[in-house]
């Protein structure tokens, strides 16, 4: 069994069921769950990855590629995520970004090989040693991915990140997003309040509203 | 080990003072088997009581503590209402830090070095004012009535509450409630009194507990600025504490025990001031007094601000001054000439307590921030807190006044074999550095955006990988400033490195007050300058480093 597996997902806060969920992503397919602020759909994301708060429950077997999650340690899963905002660790260089996700199995000047050669996809040629604060917001997008992409996830969470961006660069980021993702043959999870972020992903749609 | 770090901070902040008021209410009703009391009695209270003055000196102690608070934060709660969110409050903040930094006895001694009869302020006004080149015949320092000694009380007070003042601001919504109020035709201070002090004031509570202790039972100070017959309580206390006469001991506790009682009444007493001040402001409030003449009310929270700083700053400036001053006769403004030779004296016998000083701050630091560091990961691993609780615990060795345990820990760890042991002194400057580096560190701490452990878990770093290369190297400049500030608090300590210590360790703050009754102002000078110079270092470097490290990352300018 391959692809991202969600089964009888509950999400509960204060005694108020939040979202109950059963679905199965296929590799390089999206999964599109919309809903308003306070439905839930971030903690579904936090769930999946193993950093729910302790103010929530949840129950429901995840399985992903096969290995079931529920107890693994959110380090141990695998699930890489984009928030809202880049979150670029502001203390290293574009490269370190990328360089701290870069699984240790690789070893050597490899590393330094891969992080050029993702910059070089995202068309962020020469940015290895640049401050993060010094790039625009469609570049920090972009970055936040390959720093995703490089640490070799299973799956992928996107937890609305396109809706900070200014409208004539959400498409293109978009797009990007995506087609690298499925370049990859990732599942992808994507929680969304925006209609045209669903229709763009072109997977199945659920909405917690009905 | 993570897992142990609250046990073992709570131990330290508890272990202490427990051990301490019980080493010390034994003694004072007469057990201490070591020196030969096997028997419970009252007969040591008896002789305190029977001590000439004693009313007097408590009374002294208690007046101090709730004179100074309510003055302090009368003037912080002006100053903070009359002109929040303004330029002026952001520069006046800039210039005040700094102050929260400066040892109590080092103000202390600047203070007498400007306003004694011999003093800078007297040199500038003479004989022009004065008619007299001879310093006035005026009792300034150390007046019976301890109003220099209160004087100099509150002009440390006031850094400090304002500081906690500001770190409690964010929490409410200050501005917003000030606008709406503002709306309603309220004035600016009267507006804040109504809608944002109560929320503000709830927070600060045990921080303004922790001044009324600190002010009933203060030594340093005391001893440099305050009435000398009789003293306030806690420095006869000291005086019996080191009694070459080891039957003093016994009177020493139960002073100390009055000492605990003197301070209890004052929060007492304070909590009932609590209770009236809350029924007058809701009487006004109800009423609908909108205050809006409040122009001179503004001003004056300002100008004493602005005054303390400025009497702070010139002391320091003054010890300095008198630290390098040649031939200085009265009333000349400035020293005829100044030299290094003052200095060249002093070092000699500077260099130890300066040795000791440096390592015992930087021992007692490193283990309090590793400490709180370990308590606050666990929390955020976790995502349980200590709640209201934890806060207790960590206040509780600044609310217990110090005379009233650490003569108890002294006891305790002479029973133990421990005595006069440099690592009973790290533990116990432990037990006062720790609340700090605590309460410095926790709020950025908790304000660290929590996303950024999430990617970095998800990008398959683990929990301490996380800490080490992401959390830590972020929150660099907060856990910098909050060693400067434990660090400070080491070095200012006077009376548990006195008792503790007993006498085998001198430190620049112990050395410095002994000089105090000679009246030397050059060596006096010197030391005091030296103290106020380590924790001005110790925020610098706090600056320096994390601005060095990351020069080439902006985002990590702005975000500190």
């Amino acid at each position: 069994m391959t692809g991202l597996l969600l089964e009888d997902v509950v999400i509960v806060l204060d005694g108020r069921e939040l979202m109950r969920l059963s679905e199965s992503i296929a590799p390089g397919e999206i999964l599109t769950v919309m809903g308003p602020s306070g439905s839930g759909k971030s903690s579904l994301l936090a769930y999946v990855g193993g950093f729910l708060p302790a103010s929530f429950q949840a129950r429901g077997n995840i399985v992903l590629s096969g290995k079931q999650l529920n107890n693994q340690p959110a380090h141990e899963r695998h699930t890489g995520i984009l928030f809202q905002d880049p979150l670029l660790f502001p203390h290293m260089s574009v490269g370190e970004n990328l360089l701290f996700a870069i699984p240790s199995s690789i070893k050597g000047a490899s590393r330094r090989r891969l992080a050029e050669k993702a910059l070089s996809q995202a068309g962020l040629d020469e940015f290895f040693d640049r401050d993060p604060a010094t790039l625009s917001g469609g570049q920090k997008a972009r970055v936040a991915l390959m720093r995703v992409l490089v640490s070799q996830p299973r799956a992928l969470l996107l937890d609305e990140p396109f809706s900070k961006l200014d409208a004539g660069r959400r498409d293109q980021i978009r797009r990007f997003v995506f087609d690298e993702a499925k370049r990859q043959n990732l599942p992808i999870l994507l929680v969304t309040h925006d209609k045209a972020d669903a229709d763009a992903a072109g997977g199945k749609i659920v909405d917690l509203d009905q | 080990m993570l897992r142990l770090a609250p046990a073992l901070a709570i131990g330290v902040l508890l272990a202490p003072v427990a051990c301490g008021v019980l080493a010390t209410l034994l003694p004072a009703f007469g057990y201490l088997p070591a020196l030969g009391g096997r028997e419970f009695t009252f007969d040591h209270f008896a002789t305190l009581i029977d001590y000439p003055g004693i009313g007097r000196s408590v009374l002294l102690s208690l007046a101090t503590g709730l004179l100074t608070t309510v003055i302090a934060l009368t003037i912080v709660l002006t100053f903070v209402s009359g002109w929040y969110s303004t330029v002026t409050f952001a520069r006046v903040q800039y210039l005040i830090s700094p102050l929260l930094s400066v040892p109590h006895a080092a103000a202390a001694f600047g203070l007498a070095l400007l306003i004694a009869p011999s003093g800078f302020f007297f040199r500038l006004i003479s004989p022009a004012l004065t008619g007299s080149s001879r310093p006035p015949d005026l009792f300034i320092l150390n007046d019976p009535l301890g109003l220099t000694m209160m004087a100099g009380l509150v002009a440390k007070e006031i850094p400090f509450l304002l500081l906690v003042t500001l770190a409690a601001l964010p929490q409410t919504s200050a501005r917003r409630s000030g606008q709406i109020a503002q709306a309603a035709g309220y004035g600016r201070i009267a507006g804040f009194l109504f809608t944002t002090w109560p929320l503000v004031y709830k927070q600060i509570r045990l921080a303004v507990f922790a001044v009324i202790a600190y002010a009933t039972s203060v030594v340093d100070v005391a001893v440099i600025l305050g009435p000398l017959t009789p003293p306030p309580l806690s420095v006869r206390l000291t005086q019996w504490m080191a009694d070459p006469d080891i039957a003093m001991r016994f009177v020493a506790s139960a002073g100390a025990v009055l000492q605990l009682l003197v301070t209890m009444v004052a929060i007492f007493i304070w909590i009932g001031f609590e209770k009236l001040a809350t029924r007058l402001v809701a009487r006004k409030r109800n009423a609908g007094h909108r205050f809006v003449k409040e122009n001179w009310a503004r001003l004056g929270g300002l100008t004493l601000v602005l005054l303390v700083s400025a009497v702070i700053f010139l002391g320091l400036l003054l010890l300095a001054l008198w630290s390098f001053a040649g031939f200085w006769a009265f009333p000349d403004t400035l020293p005829r000439g100044f030299t290094v030779v003052n200095w060249g004296r002093a070092l000699p016998s500077l260099a130890g307590p300066l040795t000791t000083t440096l390592l015992t701050g930087f021992v007692a630091t490193l283990i309090a921030v590793c400490l709180a560091l370990a308590c606050l990961e666990r929390e955020a691993r976790t995502g349980r807190t200590g709640g209201s609780r934890a806060l207790l615990f960590i206040y509780l060795p600044l609310i217990v006044p110090q005379v009233g345990f650490v003569f108890g820990l002294q006891l305790f760890f002479l029973g133990a074999g421990l005595d006069a042991s440099w690592g009973a002194l790290v533990l116990v400057h432990l037990v006062f550095v720790l609340p700090y580096v605590f309460l410095s560190l926790s709020d950025p701490w908790r304000a660290w955006d929590p996303r950024y452990a999430s990617i970095s878990y998800g990008l398959g770093a683990n929990p301490n990988r996380t800490f080490w290369k992401i959390r830590l190297p972020m929150l660099l400049k907060p856990a910098m400033v909050a060693s400067a500030v434990g660090f400070a608090v080491s070095v200012g300590q006077y009376l548990p490195t006195l008792l503790i210590g007993g006498g085998r360790w001198p430190t620049i703050t112990t050395e410095a007050v002994a000089l105090a009754s000679g009246g030397n102002r050059r060596v006096i000078g010197v030391y005091a300058f030296v103290q106020m110079l380590l924790p001005f270092v110790g925020f610098a470097l706090a600056t320096i480093i994390p601005a060095v490290l990351y020069r080439n990352r902006s985002d990590m300018r702005a975000a500190s």
